[in-house]
Order: structure tokens, then sequence, then C-alpha cells
């Protein structure tokens, strides 16, 4: 590690939070379940595999359009949790609360944690609460920790795409972070663009009744798609190619980014998956996706190739490659 | 400068990457300094007027494209009598690092894709010297794709056709006479001084600073910073490959100690820098 010290880019989801786990964690905590690096570990019971994963949640501002820390904390373990194949049978939560919070703003977010456990089918069957002094929390923190079970004869895994392969994803990128952006109100910028925050399990749960076969599925959350792409071509040893236009940005979002300079591709999504699917099963897979309100706007985006591996190549409108490698850092808003 | 507890500065975010001799914006935030993200120079006057306690400094770089925003900005600070608002003036005029460019002889250039957004500002008048002087070619182009083929094949035109003219292809956008509202405010605000370009040297009338009568909010000048005039960092060849001597893999650092997680010379910081562009297709 280079960097002396932690700096914001280090939590953003690309290249240095990839670095600071692969060169700084991992050498203290490896083993053979948490060095596949999945949304879960996958820990083998008996004759059943229970699925494992944990996660924190720092997001500012507390309430934004389309969710809230607290529907955030329970969505975004239940899809870690799905993105293995696993029905999710428990959450823990823990709060990191900050003296002075008020109690009403308690109150909302745990109503929203029940409402988005109930709509993910799910219980909160622990929890704690710690408080800090008045500066040393921003509000309130929420770490969330699920188990879940994996479904019979499912293996999914980043390092098991395959050349043939068709890629799907649920739906537009980029809606969360831009939702959160504006809700931030920096850069003056208004607009109403709402996080797409949402719990995929049931989404899961029907592609995989359709097609247990299903190889790697992710939900490109920090870092976005360009970085879970990335990471997925790595863990698989696979090329990835990927069509610009069918890719779905909205308006709203695209505007955003001309202006500030982000890349839709490295934008957070909180409730959107990729799968990476077996030829022969895909148009099965891309139908069952449409009857669920979640994946309503489900698109095949691309296909995994044997060439050009541990590469992401994104086909652009005017006929050209662009290489996607994972985040480099956090993504500022430019003005050139 | 932003070592002092009173003190807020404030950037525009391509700035936070850069690497400075010691260290860079996001490492000097990451050690609790007060450096934030801002995308108009007059969101900084805002911060002053709501935060009167602390002095903001503005980090005003850029070419001329920005620089009337900055101007404005000055000038509204002026006018409202805004007394805890300063500028780092770092800004760049493109023509005279243009004429210096051909001035060194020993050129390899047949024409210019001229930048659109500058273009906007000063129009078309100030490259004249590039078909007068030099009898060499340019395009002011804009930044969609479209535009750039457009811009190639009208240099190609004027090629074949042995002409050599400034045109405009960038029209939507673009007044041969460029904005002269923009232009005024820039001149009252800023005068033109020299000033160093990193791999090309000290070029004259190139650089822009606050004039006399604003010195007072000029944080050069308030904040007394001993400023060293550094040589380039040794082995990087940005200046060379800036000016179509050397391409990228020549550089010993390219790929090597100069990446673009962690550039040395300005070639490699931004995605668009023909060292980072390099680096990611070259291979």
């Amino acid at each position: 590690m280079k960097e002396k010290n932690i700096l914001l880019a280090h939590g953003a989801g690309g290249k240095l939070s990839h670095d600071i786990v692969t060169k700084l964690f991992l050498p203290f905590l490896e083993n053979e379940l948490l060095s596949a690096l999945d949304d879960s570990a996958v820990i083998p019971i008996e004759r059943s595999r229970l699925a494992f994963t944990t996660d924190s949640y720092v997001v500012k501002p507390l309430f934004f359009p389309g969710g809230d820390i607290g529907r955030l904390s329970i969505c975004g373990t239940v899809n870690d949790l799905a993105m293995v194949g696993a029905r999710p049978l428990g959450i823990s939560a823990s709060f990191i609360l900050e003296e002075g919070l008020s109690m009403e703003i308690l109150e909302r977010v745990l109503s929203s944690i029940k409402n988005a456990a109930m709509e993910a089918d799910v219980m909160v069957v622990a929890g704690d609460t710690k408080v800090v002094e008045h500066g040393a929390a921003e509000g309130l923190f929420i770490t969330t920790s699920g188990v879940g079970i994996v479904l019979e004869g499912v293996d999914i895994k980043s390092s098991r795409a395959t050349p043939g392969d068709v890629i799907i994803i649920s739906g537009s990128i980029g809606d969360h972070e831009i939702g959160i952006l504006l809700a931030r109100g920096e850069f003056s910028l208004k607009g109403e663009i709402k996080s797409d925050c949402a719990p995929l399990n049931n989404l899961v749960q029907k592609m995989l009744k359709e097609c247990p076969e299903i190889h790697v599925m992710r939900d490109p959350t920090r870092g976005g798609l360009g970085t879970v792409l990335w990471e997925i071509a790595n863990a698989s040893d696979v090329g990835v190619v990927v069509d610009e236009e069918k890719i779905i940005v909205s308006e709203e979002v695209r505007g955003v980014c001309d202006l500030l300079g982000f890349d839709p591709y490295y934008l957070a999504n909180e409730g959107k998956l990729v799968a990476f699917v077996p030829r022969e099963d895909a148009e099965r897979v891309l139908e069952v996706m449409k009857t669920d309100p979640l994946g309503r706007e489900s698109v095949i985006i691309g296909k995994v190739v044997d060439e050009n591996r541990r590469k992401v190549l994104l086909k652009t409108h005017i006929g050209g490659h662009r290489i996607l490698e994972p985040l480099s850092s956090v993504q500022f808003p430019r003005i050139c | 400068m932003a070592a002092s507890e009173d003190v807020t500065l404030l950037t525009f975010g391509d700035l936070m990457r850069v690497p400075g001799t010691y260290s860079s914006l996001s490492q000097e935030r990451a050690m609790g300094r007060d450096i934030r993200v801002i995308t108009s120079p007059l969101d900084a006057l805002e911060v002053a007027v709501r935060e009167p306690e602390r002095r903001i400094i503005f980090f005003g770089v850029g070419f001329e494209t920005t620089s009337p925003a900055i101007a404005a900005a000055v000038k509204e600070a002026k006018t409202r009598g805004i007394s805890n608002f300063y500028l780092i003036s770092s800004q760049r005029l493109i023509p005279p690092a243009m004429k210096a460019l051909l001035s060194s002889g020993n050129v390899k250039i047949d024409g210019f894709i001229l930048p659109g957004h500058v273009s906007v500002i000063i129009g078309r008048e100030p490259y004249s010297f590039i078909s007068s002087e030099f009898s060499l070619t340019g395009v002011i182009t804009g930044f969609e794709a479209l535009d750039i083929l457009e811009g190639i094949y009208m240099l190609l035109c004027q090629y074949n056709e042995g002409r050599s003219e400034i045109e405009i292809q960038y029209k939507r956008a673009v007044r041969k006479e460029g904005n002269p509202l923009a232009l005024k405010i820039m001149n009252e605000v800023f005068k033109p001084v020299s000033a160093r370009w990193r791999g090309l040297g000290m070029i004259p009338e190139s650089g822009i600073v606050l004039r006399e009568e604003l010195k007072e909010m000029d944080a050069a000048e308030v904040f007394n910073v001993p400023y060293e005039d550094r040589p380039d960092p040794p082995g990087c060849l940005c200046g060379e490959i800036l000016q179509g001597f050397k391409s990228p893999p020549e550089c010993p650092l390219f790929g090597t100690r100069c990446v673009p997680q962690d550039p040395v010379g300005p070639c490699m910081v931004s995605s668009e820098g023909s060292c980072a562009a390099f680096y990611k297709y070259g291979g």
C-alpha cells in the first residue's frame, strides 16, 4: 500500500477499495471462504450451504428520495445474500448513534427497516446499539449482517463466467448515486431522481427457479457496473463485451453526468443486478425477470468472450471500443 | 494555506488528485484540512458569505473557458464588500503557449484541432498567427465524436487544397469575435504575466493574475506563501510528449513509476492526457 492514510477513495468501491482488501485485509485474514470475495461467503454445513455477509451503512443524508439509511441497510444485506443464490433467513442490525440524535429520526429509520424487511420477507433477529459522543459519528451508522440458505443445485460465484454466457442487467444504472448526490444539495443542482434501493431476493428466486444454472450474479453497488464487470472478468479469466446502446441510463442521470463529468458506468446502484447466464437459458431468464416489478426493464447488454481476457470492452455508439477499468478513485465533478 | 485552522480551500474537482510536490489535496483533506469541491466560482462567494468567520480561498485554475467566471466572482466580491474571499490564480492562456510551441522551431505539426470551449470566449482572432506567421492550419472543433471527425476532415481539406486558415467547425457555440462581455470582465480583473507550464517552461504573457487594485484578494500576497519555482520531476518527459517529440512508452517512468492511480506528470493525470490514454489503449 503506497498511501500512508485512509482516503475517501478507499471506500469508493473502485481500485483503491480493491487494493486495501487484497493487500491489507486479506494478508491478515485470508481463508478460502473469504478469499472468493463474493457478495456473501458460502459455508458448507452438513448437506446444505449457509450464506453469510455483513455491510455497514454511513450514507449522507440519512433520508433521500427513494429510500433512507434504514431501507438501505436491509436491502444491501439482503441483496448480498441473494447474489449467491441464498434465501435470507435472518438479519442482525447494529446501530452507532450520535449523542443528540432526535428520537423522531430514529423512529422513522426503524419504521423503514420494518417495511423493507417485510418487503424482503426477512426478520431482524439480533441487534445492538452504541452511543458515541457528539461529533464522533454523523447522526447514525448502521451495520447489518445476514445469513441465508443457498438454494439446492445453485452455484453462483464471480469466478464462473464462461465464454458464451449472456449478460443481463435488471434495469437502468446510476439512479441511486445521482439521487443521493442531488439530495445532498451540493453543486446547486435540483432534481427528482429517486434511488433504486430495493430488495432483489424475490426477483432472484424467480430467476433461479427458471434457471438454477446461472453462473454469476452481482449487484453493482459502489464502483458501479464498470467495476463489477471488471471484477468478474478477472475472477473468471474471461473477456467481457457490453453494448453502450443497450445499457439504460435515464435522461436525468445522463444530464447530471454530462454536467459534472461523471461516468454512469461507475455510479452506485442499490436495486439492480447483473447476471451471467448460459446462452441457451438467456431468453427464458430475461422473460421471467421482466415479470417482476424490479426487473421490468431487464435487458441483455453483452456477452462473455474467450479473447481479451481480464478486460471489459464497451462497444460505443460510434462503433469504437472503450476499455472499462475499475473506478480508479472517487468520481469528482470535473470542469472540463 | 489550508493548514491554518480558519481557512477553507475551495477547488474544482479536477485538482483533488493532482500530485503536488509533497502531497495532494485528497491526501490533505484526509488529514483534516477543510478542502471542498465546488463547480462554480460563484459558489465560492456564497460559502464566504455563509461562513464569515472563515477565510475562504478559491483555487482558481483553468484556461480562458473558466477565467471569465472567476473574474465575475472576484468582481462581485469587490462590489459586495466580501472581505474573507481570496483567490489563488493559476490560470493559463492558450494562444501564447501555442505561439511558444511553434516558435521553438523543430516542431512536426501540420495543423491544430483548436479547443472549442476556450474559443467560445476568445473567438478566432487570437489564433490568426498560426496561419499568418507559420502558414499552418487550424480548426476550432467541438468535443463530440462527430465534431472531431468533421474537424479532422476540415483540416485535411485545407491541407489538400494548400490553404492555411483558421476555420470554425464548432459553429453552434463559437462566434468569430468570441464573447466580448466575458473578455471585458477578464481584462478588468486580470493582467497577463509570464507563467510556467509543466514540460514547456516559462512562457511570456501566458498566465493571468489579479490586477494591482485587487491585490487584497490575492491569496499569494495575503498569505505570503513562499513560491518556489521547481523543475519538473526527474525523468518525466511530459514536455517532449506534449510537443510530439517522444511518445509515452519512451518515458522511463511510463507504466512503472507513473501510472493513472499514481501519476507523476500531467499527461497521466486525467483520462484524456496522452500518457493516460496510451497506458489504457496502447498495449
